[in-house]
């Protein structure tokens, strides 16, 4: 078991013709995860990578014809609203979207969309997520994740494999890595995926890699220490970042004295989850 | 981005909001011709992108127009929080009877927009939400429908506006939220709304900060970006690509990707050293992109040191090493570079490098104590 997406995966590439979507298709078919279609107005009817993925104009026209289940989008941050909301219509119980620098007030309206649909929405500004041995829908490179009864949530990405790297190196693996990503609105929250943690057998432990900017990291404490059984480490980034100023990601920013390293960090350990000072900490600290 | 009050009150005028009839003046004898234009007592007012201009004096009566083009020259000569005022404003001054604060914002854990109001107009909003947060009437936007009459009643009746005033207020909350939709605004703010002796609502001050990911479809207000804000070699770096922060320490840090970035610099200050900036060069790290960003690092005559921490996913290792050797060649820096390099093609990329002057590190931790003790001159390649 694992969570969000395995072996019966079926996936759609929207914009697999671009230089980013083509790439990564091949990286993810390379990793064994069933690419069945891409789209790209336009070209519908012409094939890519030798001929191992259909191209469709439309996402509902790819689902009819090979009843994929997820969606993965690879378009640019101008296209990104309309492939988030077609892709909510087109018949995937799953989309991920990767796309960096979306205006927020799109993202408030793609978000309150989804709410009303049954569709799970992973990022933006995202790497997506990764099964380790079973499937890749995303950028996180495979080769640096082994398969284990670790759970990782993350709002970061190089951050993340960092972490992932780590873990292999002594030895241990993860159950799914999910990217949730970087912006102030998005799908899929950190509460989200330590729900399904706690639910899925195969995960045992999970990790979480939060960062400055919002709540969601108290909020994760907070259902930490109500709901959850499985022991849970944490990590924060930003301590060291000036109060106003945006740190790359476009969720993190500590606004009105909101949203800082110290009272996340106060918040996890409140919740009796273990913080690591460093990224290299957290797998020492689950090496104990 | 923000925008200075005179260009957020031309926007909310575009929109059907009523703002005083001034005008933007950047010498002493402009301001007194506009002041001559309104005749009458006026305000002249700096426009910089702090907040505070009033008790740093930036905020200035004139009885006439002699008198304002005087104040404006004082005005036009201050430096406030460190930004020269290029720019005055000149508003006729108003008859107030009472202030209002009105404005819309994302909220980040609703995740949709937030009209607010509150009868403690004219003073910082930011103190009454942590002094008397129930002095402060919030009615959350659905961003599918938009802001209705029914909210915007609702936030009258919370702020006890007088029935006189409603259908008014009507007007300027949506015109509020058509500024702030249209615009992409995170915030577009009018503190204070006032009521006049006449009756009649006004905003004489305003504020508006337009959401970078969306300048590229706001090319109109792309353009009034304010430079004077930003650290010169930010804006450097942002035409490269790069997201780059100035901070106060002596070790430069060059990382790829946004949280790494920050783990870099938390890892340095933990080993006791402190981070002389924040730099994401982002995913594909050219050699351009490289050289540039080792080039504004080393404009920062604190740093002593530079740790470069690239974890290869989308960038390969072998790739960002080839940058870096490109780079290398053509700014020759003079202060010891340690370099980690870890993922896909680290290993290939370590061995480019093994070469060049460079002190290398197989673990971020190792990276960062050795960066520490170089800065300090422990330590050399």
């Amino acid at each position: 078991m694992s969570i969000l997406a395995d072996k019966s995966t079926r996936l759609v590439v929207q914009g697999i013709t671009g230089r980013e979507g083509l790439f990564h298709t091949e990286q993810m078919l390379n990793y064994g995860t069933q690419v069945v279609a891409g789209t790209r107005p336009g070209k519908g009817g012409e094939w890519v990578l030798d001929g191992k993925v259909p191209v469709f104009d439309s996402v509902k026209v790819a689902v009819e014809a090979t009843g994929a289940n997820t969606s993965i989008i690879f378009v640019p941050a101008k296209g990104a609203k309309d492939a988030m909301l077609e892709a909510a219509d087109s018949g995937v119980d799953f989309v991920v979207c990767l796309t960096e620098h979306i205006p927020v007030q799109d993202m408030m309206v793609v978000r309150a969309y989804y709410d009303q649909k049954a569709i799970r929405l992973l990022g933006p500004n995202c790497p997506g997520l990764l099964t380790p041995g079973e499937a890749k829908v995303g950028i996180i490179p495979g080769d640096i994740a082994i398969p284990g009864n670790i759970g990782v949530v993350s709002r970061s990405g190089t951050l993340t494999y960092e972490v992932l790297y780590a873990l292999k190196e002594r030895g241990m693996g993860a159950s799914t890595c999910v990217g949730i990503g970087g912006d102030p609105v998005n799908g899929t929250n950190f509460i989200d995926c330590l729900r399904l943690f706690q639910a899925d057998p195969q995960t045992e432990r999970v990790v979480l890699i939060g960062e400055i900017g919002g709540t969601d990291e108290e909020k994760a404490a907070d259902f930490v220490s109500k709901n959850m059984t499985k022991q849970v480490v944490g990590f924060i980034a930003g301590k060291t970042a000036p109060p106003g100023k945006r740190m790359g990601h476009a969720g993190a920013i500590v606004e009105g004295g909101e949203g800082t390293a110290a009272e996340k960090v106060k918040a996890l350990e409140k919740a009796g989850i273990r913080v690591a000072d460093h990224p290299e900490q957290i797998a020492e600290i689950l090496a104990e | 981005m923000k925008l200075h009050e005179y260009q957020s009150k031309q926007i909310f005028a575009q929109y059907g909001i009523p703002v005083p009839k001034g005008r933007v003046a950047s010498t002493p004898a402009e301001a007194r011709e506009i002041a001559n234009e309104l005749g009458g007592r006026v305000v002249v007012k700096s426009q910089v992108l702090v907040g505070g201009r009033g008790k740093a004096g930036g905020i200035k009566l004139a009885k006439d127009a002699e008198e304002a083009e005087k104040v404006a020259g004082e005005i036009l000569t201050m430096t406030i929080k460190g930004l020269p005022v290029r720019k005055v404003l000149v508003d006729p001054a108003a008859d107030i009877q009472s202030e209002i604060y009105l404005g819309i914002t994302n909220d980040r854990g609703a995740r949709r927009p937030v009209l607010m109001g509150s009868a403690a107009g004219g003073v910082d909003i930011e103190e009454v939400a942590a002094k008397t947060p129930e002095k402060i009437i919030k009615v959350h936007i659905d961003p599918l429908l938009g802001l209705q009459d029914y909210q915007i009643l609702d936030l009258a009746l919370g702020i006890e506006l007088p029935k006189e005033q409603w259908a008014e207020f009507n007007v300027v909350c949506q015109g509020l939220w058509n500024a702030y939709r249209k615009s992409d605004a995170t915030l577009a703010e009018i503190n204070p709304l006032i009521i006049q002796a006449n009756g009649h609502l006004a905003a004489i001050d305003g504020k508006m900060i337009i959401d970078d990911n969306a300048l590229y479809r706001q090319t109109e207000l792309a353009e009034k970006r304010d430079l004077d804000v930003e650290a010169e070699s930010e804006t450097e770096a942002n035409k490269f690509g790069l997201t780059y922060i100035k901070l106060e320490g002596e070790i430069g840090c060059m990382v790829n990707g946004a949280g790494l970035a920050m783990a870099t610099m938390d890892i340095i200050k933990h080993f006791g050293g402190e981070p002389a900036n924040f730099l994401d060069i982002g995913g594909g790290a050219t050699a351009e992109k490289v050289a540039a960003a080792i080039r504004i690092i080393l404009k920062d005559p604190n740093v002593k040191a530079v740790l470069f921490n690239i974890f290869g996913g989308i960038t390969r290792g072998d790739v960002v090493a080839e940058g870096i050797l490109a780079a290398l060649k053509e700014v020759k820096p003079s202060v010891p570079l340690i370099v980690r390099l870890a993922g896909t093609n680290a290993a290939e990329g370590r061995a480019m490098l093994a070469g060049a002057d460079m002190i290398t590190a197989e673990s971020l931790a190792e990276a960062a104590q050795k960066a520490v003790a170089a800065a300090k001159g422990e330590l050399s390649s």
